[in-house]
């Protein structure tokens, strides 16, 4: 075993373990508000697809939060054992979200039980409908207090360090740090899109095998118009994100943007190379734009990586594309949601409700759900990247953080391994349970009424 | 009372939660594969499924509470723990990953799967296994810190007997746990085929319960005698929690009282528990970690005692819901309801 680093591979099991728990997290937290939203219009407008669709949501569901719940296990133990030495000194300024989130979980793990339970028990349906609420909001609190510690990593506060130590502690300063609105609006308007685009994706997919029920329709009408809501308030929110960076995180946003000196009209590069001397080739650049995301006014004077001593860069390269990847799916999907929503529109002013929908556009939105959760992915790794090379901004580097153990990086490979075994399985028991159950059958097995099944 | 002594307190209690729900769980999973050996499987399996069903996922959230609250209160434990731990640690997660979505899968998915219920069966028992290990190295003798820097003597968990004596207790009393809360469990869904067999199980697991503490007593005294001699100290805990056993073997034994037997179940655990726990004061790691002197800054342990008091006050509800609507409700139980379907 020769140049083992505990660093390297601590970093590297982490980012496996967070990579792999965030698929699931994402759907862990955006799937109930579409469930909600299902049952919802399902009572008022006593719909029997929507009911439906939210009971067969809640069952997939079901099987990705087993998954959710012990990755999220493993990444809850992880975090003490490949960082105890972040843990030990930052636990004495944010151990509050992290207590307050298993509150969160709680509640989310109580009520997940009762309500997948008593769907037949209550005589008023919207009984069991206001269970659901508890879990949507468990769900949202859970991405709330841990979001708000990753913010703290990016904006520490609350503290002050006296030789390693953090004395003077504030828990509320700690955790309402200036990183946390954005960061929280972020993340929970974009766990809302990726999850309708997932729904929306299985919806197209079944339309585009042929299966013209209107139970998919109405699954996409629902999902498509969920997620153009969310995607345009997640871009708003980037926007003010972008904002936050050049107030707070300056060397952050120029990682991003390859912005190597300090100036006012600043370009927003897309794409491009760059060459060793820190040269920018082929990329395409918008004239004000980094200038106008960072300030919203052309003449903003945006911070170059030349005011960061060069052994506090960020990895440059990764950064930038990551960030340029996260943008392209972002676009992407909201431009899909709008299209959808255009096109229903569309069709019911025309009156052709009852043909097939747009090839194309089922296409488009088949790619939509993985596009959506790469965006997160791109999302996270970015943010992670880019605060590179520090785990607590500015107070502590990740090497001063992480193990010194021995075998991190066989861990790494069980952990792999494991990985692996439980999202094949997952894939392989969903599909199972859906293929052995369609919803043309479940609808003849409820006795419900079949008259409009091919509309 | 001081702010670390609260904290390990309920730090303790929720671990005590977590030790019966998952002792339930573990046993039931290992019950439901023994059964399916003995094809006796479909007997059981209804009363096993319908109290599982609404459960798992709150078992895991009582141990994730424990261990964020214990980093919480305490964060240099997430330094000696944390460091000394990466492999045990590792199979822990392993272990509990298994459980939980194989557990899913083959509940929600694939039933009767056969792999997937052994695997679920299977890792169920490891668990116990595995985690009370922690409890072993809690009590010194397996992690020193030398030239500043934490090690774990890993080996010597090998040659002691103390570690083996808590593993075979942590492995009898999930059986014996599971199985008296099946007994009353079946009962109360006045299903008597089902009853007979899970309370031959209780019984045949109730001696070896009681040797293996005594057991354990006798080999804690080997390993580290500042914690026999505190444990002797409060000795009258024990002896209650003998007492409870006497109890609760006794109306099973003679076919009355399932509820309070299982009630008397709890209490003999609870007493060994928090004798044990009192004993074990004021360590957390001996003899490195204390919770007077790893206690977290004073600010942040008023704040997480303040947020649990709140916090309590939506759990409490929130749980006494889940057991009224699936534990204490008679139709429920009986599976008069629609079977544990969704």
């Amino acid at each position: 075993m020769h140049n083992y680093d505990p660093v390297l591979y601590s970093r590297l099991l982490t980012g496996l373990t967070l990579g792999v728990h965030i698929v699931y997290a994402t759907i862990g937290v955006g799937v109930p508000l579409m469930i909600a939203l299902a049952e919802w219009i399902g009572i008022k407008r006593n719909d029997t697809y929507y009911l439906l669709m939210a009971r067969r949501w809640a069952r997939g569901y079901t099987i990705t939060v087993a998954v959710g719940v012990v990755t999220g296990t493993a990444i809850g133990l992880q975090l003490n054992l490949l960082w105890p030495n972040f843990m030990r000194v930052a636990g004495q300024a944010i151990a509050l979200p992290l207590f307050l989130e298993t509150f969160a979980f709680f509640i989310e793990a109580i009520f997940l039980g009762i309500y997948l339970y008593t769907w037949d028990r209550f005589k008023n349906r919207m009984l069991h409908f206001l269970l659901l609420l508890p879990i949507v909001l468990g769900a949202s609190m859970s991405a709330f207090f841990i979001t708000s510690m990753n913010a703290f990593m990016n904006t520490p506060q609350g503290f002050d360090m006296v030789n390693g130590k953090m004395i003077n502690i504030d828990p509320l300063v700690a955790m309402f740090n200036p990183a946390m609105p954005t960061k929280v609006a972020h993340v929970l308007t974009t766990a809302y899109v990726t999850a309708a685009f997932i729904l929306a994706g299985i919806a197209a997919f079944a339309l585009l095998r042929g299966r013209n029920h209107v139970y998919h329709k109405k699954a996409l009408r629902l999902t498509m118009m969920a997620a153009l809501i969310f995607s345009l308030a997640s871009t708003a929110i980037g926007d003010l994100s972008g904002k936050f960076l050049h107030e707070y995180q300056p060397a952050k946003l120029a990682a991003a943007e390859w912005h190597f000196e300090t100036s006012d009209k600043a370009e927003l590069i897309v794409g491009g190379v760059l060459t060793e001397n820190n040269e920018i080739k082929y990329a395409f650049k918008i004239p004000y734009a980094l200038s106008i995301l960072a300030g919203s006014s052309p003449y903003t004077v945006v911070k170059g990586l030349n005011e960061v001593p060069r052994d506090e860069w960020p990895p440059l390269r990764a950064s930038h594309y990551l960030f340029d990847g996260m943008v392209f799916f972002g676009v992407y999907i909201t431009i899909v949601a709008l299209w959808h929503v255009l096109a229903h529109w569309r069709r019911r002013r025309k009156g052709t409700m009852k043909k097939p929908l747009n090839r194309a556009l089922l296409v488009a939105i088949l790619l939509g759900a993985p596009a959506a959760m790469l965006a997160i992915e791109f999302g996270w790794i970015f943010s992670e990247i880019a605060r590179q090379p520090w785990i607590l901004w500015g107070y502590m580097k990740v090497s001063q953080g992480a193990t010194t153990a021995l075998y991190v990086d066989r861990m790494l490979w069980v952990f792999a391994g494991l990985y692996v075994l439980l999202s094949i399985t997952c894939i392989y028991v969903l599909i199972k349970m859906f293929k052995n159950n369609p919803i043309e059958a479940e609808f003849i097995a409820r006795g419900m009424k079949e008259g409009d099944v091919k509309r | 009372m001081s702010y670390e002594l609260i904290g390990i307190t309920v730090l303790w209690l929720f671990l005590f939660f977590y030790l019966l729900l998952g002792s339930i769980d573990f046993g039931a999973g290992f019950f439901s594969y023994y059964s399916l050996l003995t094809g006796q499987r479909h007997i059981i399996n209804n009363i096993i499924e319908r109290y599982l069903a609404p459960m798992w996922e709150l078992t895991n959230v009582f141990l994730i509470f424990f261990v964020v609250g214990l980093v919480g209160f305490f964060p240099d434990s997430a330094y000696y723990y944390g460091t000394a731990l990466l492999i045990p640690g590792s199979l822990g997660i392993i272990l509990i990953a298994i459980r939980g979505s194989y557990y899913a899968f083959s509940m929600y998915g694939s039933r009767n799967n056969r792999a997937f219920m052994l695997l679920y069966g299977l890792s169920g028992l490891l668990i116990p296994a595995a985690l009370s290990t922690v409890l072993t190295i809690s009590e010194g003798g397996y992690i020193f810190v030398e030239n500043g820097r934490v090690n774990f003597h890993f080996t010597n968990l090998f040659t002691d007997v103390y570690p083996y004596a808590v593993i075979v207790l942590a492995l009898v009393s999930v059986l014996y746990i599971s199985a008296m809360f099946l007994t009353y469990y079946a009962n109360r869904a006045q299903d008597k085929p089902a009853l007979e067999i899970v309370r031959k199980y209780a019984l045949s697991w109730s001696l070896p319960t009681i040797l293996a503490s005594l057991f354990v007593f006798y080999a804690i005294r080997g390993h580290n005698i500042e914690h026999y001699n505190n444990m002797v100290a409060n000795s009258w805990m024990f002896v209650l929690s003998f007492l409870f056993f006497v109890v609760a073997v006794y109306c099973v034994w003679r076919r009355r009282h399932y509820g309070l037997s299982f009630i008397a179940v709890i209490l003999q655990f609870g007493f060994a528990w928090f004798g044990y726990g009192k004993a074990h004061l004021p360590y957390l790691l001996y003899p490195y970690l204390t919770i007077e002197e790893h206690f977290t800054n004073a600010t942040m342990g008023a704040t997480l005692v303040t947020v649990f008091m709140l916090g309590l006050l939506f759990l409490i509800p929130s749980l006494y819901l889940l057991l009224r609507l699936f534990l204490f409700d008679t139709n429920y139980v009986k599976g008069k309801h629609s079977k544990p379907k969704y």
